[in-house]
């Protein structure tokens, strides 16, 4: 889209590292924070996912896109033990993630977000916020019962939690529940909630979703914020301007396969991809019946 | 018709030992229904557990009363692992269902003519809670006196019970409220809300739910206890399902996931409970009638006291579904 754009330290790094790769499914990269081989998700007799291979760059912005129904969401899924593949492995940061439980994935630096956007309506914003922090003593209910061994990490946690909220526009929301925030402000509540983790690697499922576009302009900057601080982002989404404008690299999903790699411009000119979203048989007359 | 006879009875109704075991047993109900939205409709059977724990120390073990807390606590840890193991992993009806059987399962196994040697049978267990009674009259409270002043003249023996029931009310009450303010009690609302975002954020979801259960069953089984000793003796069905039901609709009757809701319910609904039922008997001493048709009678009184907690249980969902002290925005949030 904007070609003139000046990209910064860690965007230029990022493509540099990722143009040297080549432009096919499976593709190796030089260093990769999540690697899937193998992953087949099968529901009855459908095959929701089978990923041959996929490897994800360290400190990029990777989107996945795909037609509906492409088996994006179920990947997401899998890799964050949500739901368990029926054959494969994956490795996150260098460790296997097969029997790691969703729970654990958090703490070991991966987090993740919903298409339809979860926050936690009868609890304030603030709270939503504090209960991303991993690792609390008070969540242990025996500790909890001692104000005195949590009061010190709870206050950390609310400044780190303020912070987050004045960088994300929700400061003025702080004390209102999460369920009188509109559908974009709760987006940003998910993602800021998120990052109260302290993730690696923030996988964002369709953060675009239902968003007015003034507030998309405010998401891209923020998404593209995370890289800059060092953080990888996977993210899946359908609104194809803005994978073009902030991603690194392009992975295209269709019917559990993956079909294309590349970066964006590469990927907006592959005739597969083409033909995955618009079918293979268009532009041709539909009354032709040969 | 004795207007302070029914003032009097529906004010000690407010504070009686009714209330105080409904308190109890809603506090524990409300960590589990109120807190973290698990649908356990088995309270009576969690309160089985401290009546029968308490019961058997006299009547099969033969050791003195007091193992019967310890007792009546192991039952109810076992029994919140029993029914939690299978069903916390799934969707929350699970939960109720299998509940709501393992309750009925343990009243019918502790009434059973096989088991009669373990639990009495269908005669229950009397003649345990002497030295629960010698505490008090060790503390000068005479069992046969009276005590108090009007409307709240009690029994040494219905004080000393009160005494030690509130005490336990107020207990499981400020426990209850320091954990909700706590990091874990945040937790458990937070699963109430939406269970894939606490796990994604890096709790462990069943661990938390098996903790809410079973502390809510322990506080459940205190309330059975409490009844057991106030009645001196433990009887199989006073814990059938109507009682779980009562328990949540005084619940919900002061307002769910909320302490003082827990508390305040449980008072007003035994208030309210024996005002009716001592205006209506008073009202029907003569049988009303329209013509030669009977249209109530005094043995029909308490019938008719059960369908009228049903109305009003429909009536407060309908225009104050957030009970007493509830807080009606909060429930306006309610999109799952």
């Amino acid at each position: 889209m904007d070609a003139e754009r000046t990209y910064g330290e860690h965007a230029t790094r990022a493509r540099a590292a990722l143009d040297t790769c080549d432009k096919v499914p499976g593709a190796a990269k030089p260093d990769p924070i999540l690697v899937a081989d193998g992953v087949r998700r099968e529901f009855g007799g459908i095959v929701a996912v089978d990923v041959a291979h996929l490897e994800v760059q360290r400190g990029s912005i990777t989107a996945l896109i795909g037609p509906n129904g492409a088996g994006k969401t179920t990947f997401f899924n899998l890799m964050t033990s949500f739901d368990t593949p029926n054959t494969g492995w994956w490795s996150f940061d260098g460790r296997s993630m097969e029997k790691i439980a969703s729970h654990r994935t958090a703490a070991m630096g991966m987090v993740r977000t919903f298409q339809l956007t979860k926050s936690l309506t009868k609890l304030s914003v603030i709270e939503n916020m504090r209960l991303g922090a991993t690792g609390q003593v008070g969540e242990k209910w025996w500790n909890g019962l001692i104000p005195g061994l949590w009061k010190e990490q709870e206050a950390e946690i609310t400044a780190r939690a303020e912070a987050l909220l004045a960088r994300f526009n929700l400061a003025h929301m702080r004390d209102e529940y999460a369920g009188s925030l509109s559908g974009g402000q709760r987006k940003l509540l998910e993602m800021a909630r998120a990052l109260m983790t302290n993730p690696t690697l923030v996988m964002l499922d369709e953060p675009m979703a239902g968003v007015n576009p003034a507030l998309k302009q405010s998401l891209n900057a923020h998404i593209r914020d995370l890289r800059d601080q060092g953080m990888t982002v996977l993210f899946v989404e359908h609104d194809m301007d803005m994978v073009h404008d902030i991603s690194d690299w392009v992975v295209v999903m269709a019917e559990g396969r993956i079909i294309a790699e590349g970066t964006p411009d590469d990927i907006s000119r592959n005739p597969a991809v083409i033909d995955a979203y618009l079918g293979a048989h268009q532009g041709q007359s539909l009354l032709e019946d040969e | 018709m004795d207007w302070s006879l029914i003032i009097e009875n529906s004010l000690k109704g407010l504070v009686g030992i009714n209330a105080v075991y409904f308190a109890v047993a809603a506090i524990g109900m409300n960590v589990q229904y109120g807190y973290t939205g698990l649908l356990n409709f088995g309270q009576a059977g969690f309160m089985a557990c401290g009546a029968y724990g308490l019961g058997m120390t006299a009547h099969y073990f033969d050791i003195p009363m007091w193992w019967g807390i310890p007792l009546g606590i192991l039952f109810s840890v076992v029994l919140g692992l029993l029914m939690g193991i299978p069903t916390l992993r799934l969707r929350a009806d699970y939960l109720a269902i299998v509940t709501i059987a393992a309750a009925e399962i343990i009243r019918l196994v502790v009434r059973s003519v096989r088991f009669k040697t373990y639990f009495g049978g269908s005669d229950g267990i009397n003649n345990f809670s002497e030295s629960f009674r010698e505490v008090g009259t060790d503390l000068g409270i005479q069992q046969s006196a009276e005590y108090g002043f009007w409307p709240f003249t009690f029994t040494g023996r219905e004080l000393w019970t009160l005494i030690i029931g509130w005490l336990v009310v107020a207990f499981f009450g400020f426990l209850v409220y320091q954990l909700m303010k706590s990091p874990w009690g945040r937790v458990l609302k937070a699963i109430r809300e939406d269970e894939d975002a606490v796990r994604s954020l890096g709790k462990n979801v069943y661990s938390y739910k098996m903790q809410s259960l079973i502390l809510g069953g322990v506080i459940g089984t205190f309330s059975g206890m409490i009844f057991a000793l106030d009645r001196g003796s433990v009887q199989p069905d006073n814990y059938s399902r109507d009682v779980t039901f009562y328990v949540l609709t005084a619940l919900v009757l002061g307002g769910v996931a909320r302490v003082t809701g827990s508390i305040i319910g449980p008072m007003l609904f035994w208030g309210l409970f024996t005002f009716v039922d001592n205006f209506m008997r008073q009202v029907t001493e003569d049988p009303i009638k329209v013509g030669n048709f009977t249209l109530l009678q005094s043995t029909q009184v308490g019938q008719l006291n059960y369908m009228l907690i049903g109305l009003a249980l429909i009536l407060l969902m309908v225009f104050r579904p957030q009970g007493l002290v509830g807080n009606r925005k909060e429930m306006a949030f309610d999109g799952r």
